[in-house]
Order: C-alpha cells, then sequence, then structure tokens
C-alpha cells in the first residue's frame, strides 16, 4: 500500500471521484494552474482541464451560490476554501440557499464544501479558527471532521457522492503531518460513523480531528499509570453517531469531551446533551470539557499554545476524574 | 447585611435538631416572627420563627438533615440586599478589539478543563458561613450518618437494581464518594462486608424477615425517639400496677350541669382532665414520694406538681406539662389543659413546656379502652392511666347500711409505679385518696 498525507488522501480521494463520475468538478480561488493554496488540487487542471477544474474570483459567496446553481443542475460540485475561516463570507449562500433547498424544493444540493481549517500553525485569528459548530447549527447540511488520512478519503469520497450538501473540514496541521498507508482500492467512509481510535476500560474521551492525537498521546502516558482511555473519533459531527457516543459511556463511565473549537456553543456541550439523554445513568462522574479558550485564536505562539487544549491538559483531566 | 438563622437550642440538654420542613422558599419573603421552618428535637416538633424580615436568601441545611444547635441554617437578607449576594459571573468576551493577551486574563477564571465539579458545590465568590459555633460545639459522630451519600447517576443504578443500600458502601473516590468501583466491590463480596452483627450467636440475631410484599418507611424523629423511650423505661424502671374503680356518677353529673355556662363564661370546654389532675394533685401532696425522682442513690422530692399530660397526635404522641399545677384554681388547670393540647397539635409548644414533668396523666380511655398500663415517663417514677368512663350496674350501700344495684358511671384507673422507689402499700394509699376525691368531689368548679 503506497503511504500518503492527509492532504494526499484527499487529493486522491477528489482525483478518483472526477475519474469515476464526470459530473464532479472543483472550483475555487487559485485552485487551477496554482493548485490551491495548500497545493490539493495540484495538477488537477493539466489532467481534467480547465473546465472541470475553475479558478474563481475571490468571492466565496459567488463561488457558493455558482457551486450551488450546479449542484441544482444535476452537477457535483466541490468548492475550494483557501482557509475555513472565509466561510462566514458565504454563510448565507450556504445556511439560507445550500442547507433549505431540498426542504424548500425537493431539489438536492449535492455540493461539497472543503477547506482547512484549525490551529497550531501560527496562523493567526483569519487562518485557524474551528467553525464547524455554526453549521452543524444549519439543519440540511452533513459536517465532516476527519483526522486520519485513510478517514479523509473514505469520507471526501462519500461526501462527493452524497446527495446532501456537506461542509468538509479539513485540519491544516495534520496535512503534511500525517502519513498512513492507504488501499489502493476505492472505498469510501460512511458518513456520520463514529471510530474507536483507542479502545479503553477507564475513561472515554471524545473528539474530532486533529484533537484525536491530542487524546491518543495522553492516553500512552496515561496507559503507564494504569489508566486506559478510550479515544472516540467523531469523524462527522453532522449526523452525529449518538450510539457510538452512549456505547462508550457505558463502557467506560467517564467521560471527556475534547475539541478545539473554542468552549461556548461548541459541539461538546451538544454531545455532553447527548450523553444526557442517552446514558445518565451510565455517568460515573461529571462530564467534562477541554476545549480551546473562548476568545479569538491568538497569533503569538505561546498564547496559541495556551489557548489550544494540550496533552497535558487531558493528562490532569483523566487523573482527577478517574479518582472521582 | 444578612442575618443568619440558626437551629435553636431546645431545652438545656438539647444538643441537635432535625429540620422537617421548610415553610419558606429561596427568594420568599418573610416577616418578622413569621414561622420559616419546623424542627423536631429529642424533646419536642416546632415551627421557628424567622429571626428578622427580609427575603429568604439561602437554606444551608436542606429537609431531614440533623445538624447541631446553634448551626446556621439559612440566611435572610434585608429587602434588596439579596441581589448583591450572588456572585456576579463575568461573562467570557465575545468580540471586543483588545488585545488576545488582556482576553486571557479576563477569562482566566474559566479554564479549559473543566474542573470536576467539587467547586460547584460552594462558588468561591459567596463569603463562606463564619462558623464561631463550631469552636465550642462537639462534634458529634451521628451527625456524619445524616450526611447524603455522594454517588453518581451510575452508583446509584447499579444500587437501585441490587437492592444495595449505599449507606452501607464504603466510598473511595473524591470526598468518600462512592465510584462504581465501590459499589461493584460491595456486590461482589456481598454480606461480607454487610456491617457485622453483635456476636450474640443465632438466637439473637434475628432471621433474615422472609420478603412480605409492603413498604418500608423510614421512622420520623419523633418515633424513633418514642421507641428509644419507652424501652429506655421499661428497663429502667420496675414497673407495677395497680387498678382503682371509681364511681364518676357525682362528678359526670356535676359536669353535665355547668358544661355549657362554663363554656359560655370562660371560651373554654369543661373536661374531665382537670377533675383527675386535681385528684392526683391533692393524693401527690399527701405522699411526695410519687412525685418524685430516682437520682443515682438518692431520691429527689419535688418541690412543686409538674402534671405531664400526654397528647395524642396523628403523627406521634407528646407530653406537654402544665407547670405548678398545685397552684391553680380548676379554672386555670382547665384553661392549662386545654391550651397545652391545641399548641401540641399545633406544634406551637415552646421547649420549655415539654420538659420538667414530675408525674404524668395519660388518657387509655378515649377510644373506649376499660383501662391502660401504662408506661413511666422517666425520670418521672408514676403515671396515672384514665380509662373510659361508663355506665356500670354498681353496689352501693346508704347511710343505714342497705345495698342496692345501681346505674352508675365508672371508670377504671390505673397506676403504673417504679416499684424501686414506691412500694405497693403507699401507691395503694395515693390511688385510694385519688378514687376519695374523685367520689367525694366538693370543689368549686366554676
Amino acid at each position: 500500500m503506497p503511504t500518503l498525507t492527509y492532504l494526499e488522501a484527499i487529493r486522491q480521494g477528489i482525483w478518483e471521484e472526477m475519474e469515476r463520475d464526470p459530473s464532479v468538478f472543483c472550483l475555487g480561488e487559485d485552485i487551477g494552474i496554482y493548485g490551491g493554496a495548500f497545493k490539493v488540487t495540484d495538477g488537477f487542471i493539466d489532467h481534467f482541464g480547465p473546465q472541470r477544474v475553475i479558478d474563481t474570483p475571490i468571492a466565496e459567496s459567488a463561488m457558493v451560490g455558482a457551486a450551488f446553481g450546479a449542484a441544482l443542475t444535476g452537477m457535483r460540485p466541490i468548492a475550494e476554501f483557501q482557509f475555513m475561516d472565509f466561510i462566514g463570507c458565504a454563510f448565507n449562500q450556504i445556511v439560507n440557499m445550500v442547507a433549505k433547498s431540498h426542504y424548500r424544493w425537493g431539489a438536492p444540493a449535492p455540493l461539497v464544501i472543503r477547506g482547512p481549517s484549525g490551529g497550531n500553525v501560527h496562523g493567526g485569528p483569519f487562518h485557524s479558527q474551528n467553525p464547524e459548530a455554526w453549521f452543524v447549527h444549519a439543519p440540511g447540511l452533513k459536517v465532516v471532521c476527519p483526522a486520519r488520512a485513510y478517514d479523509a478519503k473514505g469520507l471526501i469520497k462519500a461526501s462527493i457522492r452524497d446527495n446532501n450538501p456537506v461542509v468538509f473540514f479539513e485540519h491544516k496541521y495534520l496535512y503534511r503531518r500525517i502519513k498512513e498507508e492507504i488501499p489502493d482500492n476505492d472505498y469510501v467512509v460512511p458518513l456520520g460513523k463514529a471510530r474507536i481510535a483507542r479502545e479503553g476500560r477507564d475513561l472515554s474521551v471524545i473528539t474530532y480531528a486533529a484533537m484525536v492525537y491530542v487524546a491518543l498521546e495522553a492516553a500512552e502516558i496515561l496507559a503507564k499509570d494504569g489508566i486506559e482511555l478510550e479515544v472516540l473519533d467523531l469523524r462527522t459531527l453532522c449526523p452525529l453517531d449518538r450510539d457510538a457516543i452512549a456505547q462508550t459511556v457505558r463502557k467506560t463511565n467517564k467521560v471527556i469531551l475534547l475539541h478545539e473549537d473554542v468552549r461556548t456553543g461548541g459541539m461538546a456541550g451538544e454531545v455532553s446533551a447527548i450523553i444526557n439523554e442517552e446514558a445518565f445513568e451510565d455517568l460515573d462522574g461529571p462530564i467534562v470539557r477541554i476545549t480551546a479558550l473562548d476568545t479569538p485564536v491568538p497569533f503569538s505562539p505561546p498564547q496559541e499554545e495556551y489557548f489550544l487544549p494540550k496533552v497535558s491538559d487531558v493528562v490532569r483531566q483523566a487523573r482527577r476524574l478517574k479518582a472521582y | 447585611m444578612p442575618t443568619d438563622v440558626i437551629m435553636p437550642q431546645m431545652g438545656e440538654s438539647i444538643v441537635e435538631g432535625t429540620i422537617t420542613k421548610w415553610l419558606k422558599k429561596p427568594g420568599e419573603k418573610v416577616q418578622r416572627d413569621e414561622p420559616l421552618f419546623e424542627i423536631s428535637t429529642d424533646k419536642v416538633d416546632a415551627e421557628i420563627p424567622s429571626p428578622t424580615s427580609g427575603v429568604l436568601q439561602e437554606i444551608r441545611v436542606s429537609e431531614g438533615t440533623t445538624v447541631q444547635v446553634n448551626t446556621v441554617v439559612a440566611s435572610i437578607a434585608a429587602d434588596g440586599e439579596g441581589a448583591a449576594a450572588a456572585p456576579a459571573k463575568q461573562a467570557a468576551p465575545a468580540a471586543k478589539p483588545t488585545p488576545p493577551a488582556e482576553r486571557k486574563l479576563e477569562t482566566a477564571p474559566t479554564p479549559k478543563g473543566a474542573e470536576p465539579p467539587q467547586a460547584t458545590v460552594q462558588s468561591e465568590a459567596r463569603p463562606k458561613p463564619a462558623p464561631p459555633e463550631q469552636k465550642e460545639g462537639i462534634q458529634f459522630p451521628q451527625e456524619r450518618e445524616e450526611e447524603p451519600v455522594r454517588s453518581s447517576p451510575l452508583v446509584r443504578r447499579i444500587a437501585r437494581d441490587n437492592n444495595i443500600d449505599l449507606s452501607q458502601v464504603p466510598g473511595s473516590g473524591l470526598g468518600g464518594r462512592i465510584t462504581k468501583q465501590d459499589v461493584l466491590a460491595f456486590l461482589e463480596k456481598g454480606p461480607a462486608v454487610a456491617p457485622a452483627r453483635p456476636s450474640g450467636g443465632a438466637a439473637t440475631a434475628p432471621a433474615a424477615p422472609a420478603v412480605i410484599p409492603g413498604e418500608v418507611v423510614p421512622m420520623t424523629q419523633m418515633r424513633k425517639i418514642i421507641a428509644q423511650r419507652m424501652v429506655e423505661s421499661r428497663r429502667t424502671s420496675a414497673h407495677v400496677h395497680n387498678l382503682f374503680e371509681v364511681d364518676m356518677t357525682r362528678i359526670v353529673s356535676l359536669r353535665n350541669h355547668h358544661k355549657n355556662s362554663f363554656e359560655q363564661r370562660y371560651g373554654t370546654r369543661l373536661t374531665f382532665m382537670p377533675f383527675f389532675v386535681r385528684a392526683a394533685i391533692i393524693g401527690l401532696q399527701q405522699f411526695p414520694i410519687i412525685n418524685a425522682s430516682m437520682e443515682g442513690e438518692n431520691i429527689r422530692y419535688h418541690g412543686n406538681v409538674n402534671v405531664g399530660i400526654a397528647v395524642a397526635l396523628d403523627w406521634g404522641l407528646l407530653v406537654p406539662v402544665l407547670k405548678n399545677a398545685e397552684e391553680k384554681n380548676f379554672l386555670g388547670l382547665q384553661r392549662g389543659i386545654t391550651d397545652l393540647g391545641e399548641r401540641a397539635r399545633n406544634k406551637r409548644l415552646t421547649p420549655d413546656e415539654v420538659q420538667g414533668s414530675t408525674f404524668t396523666i395519660t388518657n387509655p380511655g378515649s377510644f373506649g379502652a376499660v383501662f391502660g398500663l401504662p408506661i413511666i415517663n422517666q425520670p418521672n417514677v408514676a403515671i396515672l392511666g384514665v380509662g373510659g368512663i361508663a355506665k356500670a350496674p354498681l353496689v352501693v350501700t346508704d347511710s343505714q347500711g342497705n345495698d342496692s344495684i345501681a346505674i352508675r358511671s365508672l371508670v377504671h384507673l390505673t397506676l403504673g409505679y417504679d416499684h424501686r422507689v414506691i412500694d405497693g402499700a403507699v401507691a395503694d394509699q395515693f390511688m385510694a385518696l385519688v378514687k376519695k376525691t374523685l367520689e367525694n368531689w366538693s370543689e368549686e368548679v366554676g
């Protein structure tokens, strides 16, 4: 099996889908000749031609509007954001037009909106955000946040094939740091299914995207003390895998919710409510949230480090919760 | 400044009290002297009035909890003061253009890793109650037993599913919290960890009761005390009872004659009780050993006659005390008896009024019992039981010595007495005098 980075896995997934289905095409800022801000679509224009790899003006609202129109005519567009921070510019198109299309007219809008999110790269407040929760709160959209290269490829393929609009959050910190052997075959990872990233009996860490690695690293440290973390990688935030969440709580009875997004209104609050609904009587301790602070992402590297959840945070909270 | 509400001392020997009911909710207004909560102590159940007017700010001791006297159980804020007491929470900033460094300081109190909620038990901003009373108060071990067992939803479910009493499970978690491991270990070991039975052999240990359908209800504080006192009295005194039949015909007709005018004139019903109390007082003054207590190897003869009068309540039994009864006239006795009975039923007795009896009268005849054999109310040495008054045939002898059978109103009086200090002859003479007083009643009724 060839070893691919997280970014290459996404590239391969899009490539394969464009090969498989002529209605799939890409549009975005500088995705053609330049190959995209992070080079996800590098070489695409030479292979698929400028009609299927379209450079757009720097106008995210127009880009999503165009993709939406194409989707209504039966195409399967993939709109790239240079940074997911700029998705706010297209917010109205996404939540009012794209998300509600099927509900209002019975017209499916099978488009994928994808791009890099997340921090820990000293990108500052406009190039480091995690805006996934905004879209989880807009019914009609699916929201995907892969952590592994394998999942990134399988989930981008599933997202392209899905008849619902999907907002696909790639994590830029993982783009070139994560390398995995990826099977050559044409596989998809189904949307809405979480996966156990590590089995454990004492505590569950429910997380997604780059924080999966923080949880796994903490698990290694805690294992030396005999504390076994189970790490649940949600993979898809909408629809949420409620069964997997309840199952891990029933198994370990103590839960830490971990995400890189800011605290208030983040996914941890929603997952906490689900646990309350599905597995209250399986709790042997309080649900603990570990998240970023409720501030913009700081530009200063030491401040950003302070702002983001760290391995040591997970270790400390896990020890406390274990003793509870 | 909020006013602290404390658990009052309901009698000098009382060290703790149980809050049975809060009559106000936090945030409700309360007037000075308005009933605020109900308590139950070894001596008495009572309503406790608010020490001041204002808004009930905080209840610190929940219903069913037993605390030492002088413990702060609540605080009352003067009107308009309540809001200031809540800790002002600083909202996290949304998008103010302050540099992140300052921002961090602002949000520092909410660090990313949530503290497990021991922090939520007491808000850090709220001033902790200064506990001066703790210094002088003695820590009683039983106070711990009353603390609710701390556990999690999972532990409670496991306990419920397996019929485990969580108070029997030792907790190893933070602050003695019962964890899943604790309850599972308990479940596994089963009876081995159950509290050790007293080693009296199988004969004394009651066999595990067969499971009979029904309901298990915890005893009220009052019930527990009655249970304890009754067994204690049986163990303490050498109980003996005598029984006297008394012809009440004279008193019954006297009462019938005066009933209406008495009530009209004095606003209180005329009952039989003051007749018995008066007869007992006369007897006690004649035989002071019956109005006494045993103190170690001494006998204390009481200077006054303080008559305890047992009052049956829907929720138990109380014995309010008619103090210095020997100083009262007939009307005073009747008023005192009626008043104590009413206030016992309305939970308005003061602790003073349920202690200090020197002799007790109980009334097993109210529902038709011919007589009862009452248990002595410690530290008294005797108790008079008044049976039901009923018409019955009786042999009467007239002044010429002729016998005839007549229909008379009879009552059966029993005296339960402590043979350690009272011998049968004295007890019988006392009762003979009571009988004579009642049968030859001469005192003005009103």
